[in-house]
């Protein structure tokens, strides 16, 4: 597999703080990758650091393989980081037309972008008289110009209001559906959840975890359950050798599993032993949980 | 090299306010013909400018350059803000994510800072030409173009100071404290320094500190043409004082600025280097 990105032990230290620490992982082509983290744990400094605009203090990164200069890597690169900053006097057409000539790029797609994201009617307006929404949309407009091998978005939908957010999700779905390299660094969990295969986790700099979303935590799911006769079920439960901690809240009963095992199966054994259910759902940990029982362990 | 030029066109040409202040500026140039045009006619007083013999070659090349080299301050305002703007704008930083080295950007900058300089020599010889092949009394070729150096001078005076103003938009990232800045530097040097140094070392010492200073080895390419101007020396000489003063364009004088023009791009690139934007 191709990789796109690779990070050696990166440090970067800001007088005492240290923003990044000791952090390595890689990029493969391909997947959509997720770096998650609550606000200040090092996700815009690592990519202000892979994007050539902040200095590491220790470390290294390369770009594809290491074969070319950062600067030629980034023209093969769409980025977006945090709020869209374009030359507020310019319209959409000459901003990306700057843009075509810093990435060396020609001009012929700079409509056909505008396009997708919407903004063709408003392509001759200034920079400046468009809204926030717009500002983001013009930026992946210009990140995409290039046809990027990776795209590299941090906090895309932050400050929009609930339209702007739906619209940009769409064209990140709509990119990485086309089989873009995506990497959306963002403390949002279910803007994540929703396109991502991959995440790496991220708190106060250091590395928690990273790989597929699914292997995240070691689970295997957990059942929510209600039946007429509560306590004889609790106490089925609780003898039962699957089973760990039993939770009880408003009458629902969680069972958290400690080995594989199908609903169906379930039912048909508590039928079996008198306990007729009036609620079942096996369901599995949503990435939220586990992002809070993983940054929560380390405390 | 063409590509960075490209670029930084751009961003000037789509900026109204940098567009008009280019335009003044050459259009100022343009205006020092017009000081041909002025004549007094007050009865028996007749004085018309042109006729006194400013515009002779090669007297000519000095005194243009010398009032032309004035208007730099006002040019200062749009080379500061396009350094600075690109930090308020934070284009900076999307300048260098969408792939443009840091070493590139100053040299987008440094280049037009360049083109700029060469443009305007090119402005004051083409105004200086014309000027004097109207009211020269000498247009012997010979005579023309000798004393060329005032606009080598004048070339490397605009980068020098230009440069300058680059690596203050950089410094400071706020066009007008770089401009304040700016100010504040000339009365260091001129005031702070000057007598610093002449109240610790004497008088000889200040004016040799002095030469070597950015600013005032830049106002010591081209000395002030008008005690060189034949009316004015006669005037002095009646008075029964004399001139010694040397107006030629040294060598050491241009290397001096050249030296400070290397620093103040080499600092900016430093400078930009360092910094985490």
């Amino acid at each position: 597999m191709e990789t796109i990105l690779t990070v050696n032990h990166l440090t970067k230290k800001y007088g005492y703080l240290t923003a990044v620490k000791d952090l390595s992982f890689s990029i493969e082509k391909g997947n959509v990758y997720g770096i998650l983290g609550p606000n200040g744990s090092g996700k815009s400094t690592t990519l202000g650091i892979v994007l050539n605009v902040i200095n590491r203090t220790a470390g290294d990164f390369s770009w594809f393989g290491g074969s070319i200069s950062t600067h030629d890597a980034l023209k093969k690169v769409g980025a977006i980081i945090e709020r869209p900053n374009f030359y507020p006097y310019m319209t959409a057409i000459q901003n990306l037309k700057l843009v075509c000539k810093i990435k060396e790029v020609p001009q012929d797609k700079i409509e056909e972008k505008l396009e997708m994201v919407g903004l063709l009617e408003r392509k001759n307006s200034k920079f400046s008289t468009y809204s926030l929404g717009m500002k983001q949309r013009l930026a992946i407009a210009s990140a995409l110009l290039n046809d990027p091998e990776i795209l590299i978005l941090d906090e895309p939908t932050n400050g929009l209001d609930p339209q702007g957010i739906h619209q940009i999700r769409e064209i990140i779905k709509k990119i990485a559906s086309e089989g873009t390299t995506i990497l959306l660094a963002s403390h949002l969990l279910d803007e994540v959840e929703k396109v991502c295969s991959h995440v790496i986790i991220l708190r106060k700099g250091e590395k928690l975890y990273s790989g597929p979303v699914g292997e995240m935590l070691t689970t295997y799911g957990f059942f929510e359950l209600k039946a007429i006769d509560g306590p004889a079920l609790v106490t089925y439960l609780g003898n039962h050798p699957s089973f760990g901690p039993i939770k009880q809240e408003n009458g629902l009963i969680t069972a958290i599993l400690k080995e594989e095992m199908t609903a169906s199966s379930l039912n048909q054994d508590l039928f079996n032993n008198g306990i007729v259910l009036s609620h079942l759902v096996k369901r599995k940990e949503s990435l939220e949980e586990q992002f809070l029982s993983l940054t929560n362990h380390k405390d | 090299m063409l590509r960075l030029l490209q670029i930084e066109f751009i961003k000037l040409w789509n900026n109204n306010a940098s567009k008009v202040l280019i335009i003044s500026y050459f259009v100022l140039i343009l205006c020092m013909a017009l000081l041909a045009a002025i004549k007094f006619d007050i009865g028996p007083i007749q004085f018309h400018v042109a006729e006194q013999g400013i515009f002779n070659f090669p007297y000519i090349w000095h005194l243009n350059t010398w009032i032309a080299s004035g208007l730099k301050l006002f040019f200062a305002i749009v080379i500061v803000s396009m350094m600075a703007n690109e930090y308020s704008n934070k284009t900076l930083k999307q300048n260098l994510i969408d792939g443009l080295s840091k070493k590139e950007f100053i040299a987008s900058k440094f280049l037009t800072v360049f083109a700029f300089s060469v443009i305007s020599t090119l402005f004051v010889f083409a105004v200086s030409l014309i000027l004097g092949l109207f009211y020269s009394d000498f247009t012997e070729v010979s005579i023309i173009f000798s004393d060329l150096e005032y606009l080598l001078a004048y070339f490397i005076k605009l980068l020098g100071f230009f440069s300058f103003c680059l690596f203050l938009g950089i410094l400071v990232k706020r066009s007008a404290f770089a401009l304040g800045f700016l100010i504040i530097w000339f009365a260091i040097e001129n005031l702070g320094i000057r007598f610093l140094v002449w109240w610790v070392a004497g008088k000889e010492a200040s004016a040799s500190v002095m030469k070597f200073l950015p600013l005032e080895s830049m106002s010591n390419l081209i000395k002030e043409p008008a005690s060189r101007f034949k009316a004015v020396q006669s005037m002095v000489e009646q008075v029964g004082e004399q001139f010694n003063k040397d107006y030629t364009v040294h060598f050491y004088e241009i290397l001096i600025v050249g030296c400070w023009t290397a620093i103040f791009i080499y600092l900016s690139y430093a400078l930009l280097k360092k910094r985490d934007l």
